[in-house]
């Protein structure tokens, strides 16, 4: 099959950690518009996986190719740029910046040096702000300064600054941990809702929140993919019941 | 009228407006040309705390080697009017005469080629600004690009301070040595030892200083001024939004050294030399302290804090020779452990609700007692009522 299809193609890809290797000759293509769930179990190297494509993580060999042009050798912002968004575990915001400031920051104009110093508060910004915050729920919150919200709303903000960009991947890391059962209900509806129009990797553990947003579902074990497919066949696969899921 | 009131408090320059006041009225008033000397030297050191207010208090990045782009705002202006200070008639007993003093004790026998274009005064003033922000764009690209920072920055800032030192006490015959360069009388004829003399150079750095506020509050109000904080606190995240965060590391670094030039040679201007001791690693720690002592997050901070610890600095050592520099050294200690922020954190956080405590009776005292009229009672009572619906909001 070309890889043409694809928004990302990872091929065989290793990184070694002082001999360990947490990815292991790894392959993995991400359709458009697909929502893709990574599960397995702590140590499985899913994070190292969203670290390597997003550049944080080089690669000791291989290949991660976004609509067929290489990344592995890009800086990170250039990864941004060409349209990879990446939330980490912990909520990563501004917490001494408001909600707005925290949104207008990771809005993708302005983004050399003299760029942002001249950047302008335009109405096409704002009008961006409004929109994305209305999205994840803090629509009228825009002025309470990011570090008073809730552990939830802090994570929503994460993936609105993420979507302020617009990705074409979109890579969650344990987007719900920590989240109330009605603010997983919640995340689960927003995910659903801006996936539209673009792929998204999202890792996590919650089975029945898996269940309810993936399209495929991957699980990694020891570096390496152990079964790929519907939530069904890799539920029903007796090598994912044994190393994750458990009898 | 109003309107200009409201853009003086929303863009906070109050405080501005007030070293304004202080340093154009208040101190050319109050104290003698003597002393107001004094004053605009340190005024000169308030440009390198403006810098790193900018470079430490909002990027994060701690230099201990701003004496450098101080030494060499200064040495550029000391060039040139060291060269005005050489014509051949008044150095004309020297066995070459028409270059320095110092290059003709050291058998220099011609104006070497790159103290050239500190003939031309506007190449001059160029060139104070050129070089050492090139110089720091040449550090800061080496080192932020390979996420270099923090202690190891700092070591290799000092580094840089001492070998600036030793070369030029090394390269005596070209930069004057350890002396520095001394002897300066005027810059385009106009000779800056008189009385008048002193009180232009000393209005021009206040200008120039409150210039470099407004600038600097300026950018702290961009978006840049933001993504610096921004990276001080969540490095990464700036980064993984598209942001090469070395870039806007190495502009604030570039744009420091440039104020700290200024500085420099406003330096010179007033004291009349330039010397070695202005460069090396103290003078840079020193400079470091003006900035903690005011605040490291504060524009109007720094200024103060290079006033105050300078004002210490000369009145412990004319009154206490012999004890002065423990005296200094238990005023950056009491401060830095009493109020890490500084100054500006002593007003901030104390004195403002105060003043503004102070100021809400007085005018609660002033007004007449308002009569119980039942829409007071309504907005008093709406009053608690409303708090726990915001407090709630905030949980959801």
């Amino acid at each position: 099959m070309s890889n043409t299809d694809f928004v990302l193609s990872v091929e065989d890809l290793t990184v070694s950690f002082d001999g360990f290797k947490a990815i292991d000759s790894l392959n993995l293509y991400v359709d458009q518009n697909e929502l893709r769930v990574i599960i397995g179990p702590n140590g499985a190297g899913k994070t190292t996986l969203l670290d390597l494509i997003c550049g944080k993580t080089r690669a000791s060999t291989g290949s991660i190719k976004f609509k067929n042009s290489e990344m592995t050798k890009l800086p990170e912002y250039q990864i941004v740029r060409s349209g990879i968004g990446r939330k980490f575990q912990t909520p990563s915001i501004y917490e001494n910046l408001s909600v707005f400031q925290n949104l207008e920051v990771s809005f993708p104009r302005g983004r050399g040096v003299f760029g942002a110093l001249f950047f302008k508060r335009t109405e096409e910004v704002k009008n961006q702000v409004q929109t994305v915050a209305d999205e994840i729920g803090l629509g009228s919150q825009l002025d309470t300064e990011a570090g008073l919200l809730s552990h939830g709303q802090k994570q929503w903000l994460e993936i609105g600054m993420l979507l302020m960009q617009d990705p074409e991947l979109l890579m969650l890391d344990e987007p719900i941990a920590g989240m109330s059962v009605r603010e997983r209900e919640l995340t689960a509806e927003l995910l659903k809702r801006i996936c539209k129009g673009r792929a998204m990797i999202v890792i996590e553990h919650d089975m029945e929140f898996v269940k309810r947003i993936a399209d495929k579902v991957t699980v990694m074990h020891q570096g390496k993919i152990l079964a790929e497919g519907s939530m069904e066949k890799v539920q029903a696969d007796p090598r994912v019941i044994d190393v994750y899921l458990g009898h | 009228m109003n309107s200009i009131k409201l853009w003086i408090e929303r863009n906070s320059l109050g405080s501005v407006l007030l070293l304004a006041v202080v340093l154009l009225v208040v101190f050319p008033l109050a104290l003698d040309l003597f002393r107001l000397n004094l004053v605009g030297k340190y005024l000169s050191y308030a440009f390198v705390a403006l810098g790193l207010v900018m470079l430490w208090g909002y990027g994060g990045v701690l230099s201990l080697g701003q004496g450098v782009f101080f030494g060499l705002g200064g040495y550029g202006m000391a060039m040139f009017l060291k060269l005005e200070a050489s014509d051949p008639i008044t150095t004309k007993i020297q066995s070459t005469p028409g270059i320095p003093d110092f290059m003709d004790w050291n058998q220099i026998t011609a104006l070497p080629i790159w103290w050239t274009p500190f003939q031309s005064f506007p190449l001059t003033l160029l060139l104070i600004l050129v070089v050492p922000t090139l110089l720091a764009f040449i550090i800061g690209y080496a080192m932020f690009k390979r996420r270099v920072g923090g202690v190891y920055f700092a070591i290799i800032t000092q580094a840089v301070a001492l070998i600036l030192t030793v070369l030029i006490i090394g390269q005596q015959g070209y930069t004057g040595g350890v002396n520095g360069m001394t002897d300066l009388k005027t810059i385009l004829g106009w000779d800056t030892r008189t009385d008048s003399a002193k009180y232009i150079l000393y209005f021009l750095t206040s200008g120039l200083l409150l210039g470099a506020i407004v600038l600097c509050a300026w950018i702290q109000r961009s978006k840049l001024g933001t993504l610096l904080l921004a990276m001080r606190d969540k490095e990464d995240r700036v980064r993984f939004s598209g942001y090469d965060v070395a870039m806007f590391r190495v502009f604030a670094f570039c744009f420091a050294a440039m104020l700290s030039a200024i500085g420099g040679a406003m330096f010179t201007l007033q004291v009349g030399f330039m010397s070695p001791s202005l460069v090396g690693i103290v003078p840079s720690i020193e400079m470091v302290i003006f900035a903690a002592v005011g605040g490291r997050m504060s524009l109007v901070g720094a200024v103060y804090g290079a006033l105050l610890v300078n004002f210490g600095k000369t009145y412990f050592s004319e009154s206490f020779p012999d004890l002065w520099l423990f005296l200094m050294a238990a005023m950056f200690l009491g401060v830095v452990l009493a109020f890490p922020d500084g100054l500006a954190g002593v007003y901030n956080n104390r004195i403002k609700p105060w003043l503004a405590s102070r100021f809400v009776r007085r005018k609660a005292q002033a007004a007449p007692p308002p009569p119980p009229t039942p829409a007071t009672a309504t907005t008093t009572a709406a009053e608690p009522a409303a708090l726990p619906a915001g407090l709630s909001s905030q949980q959801t």
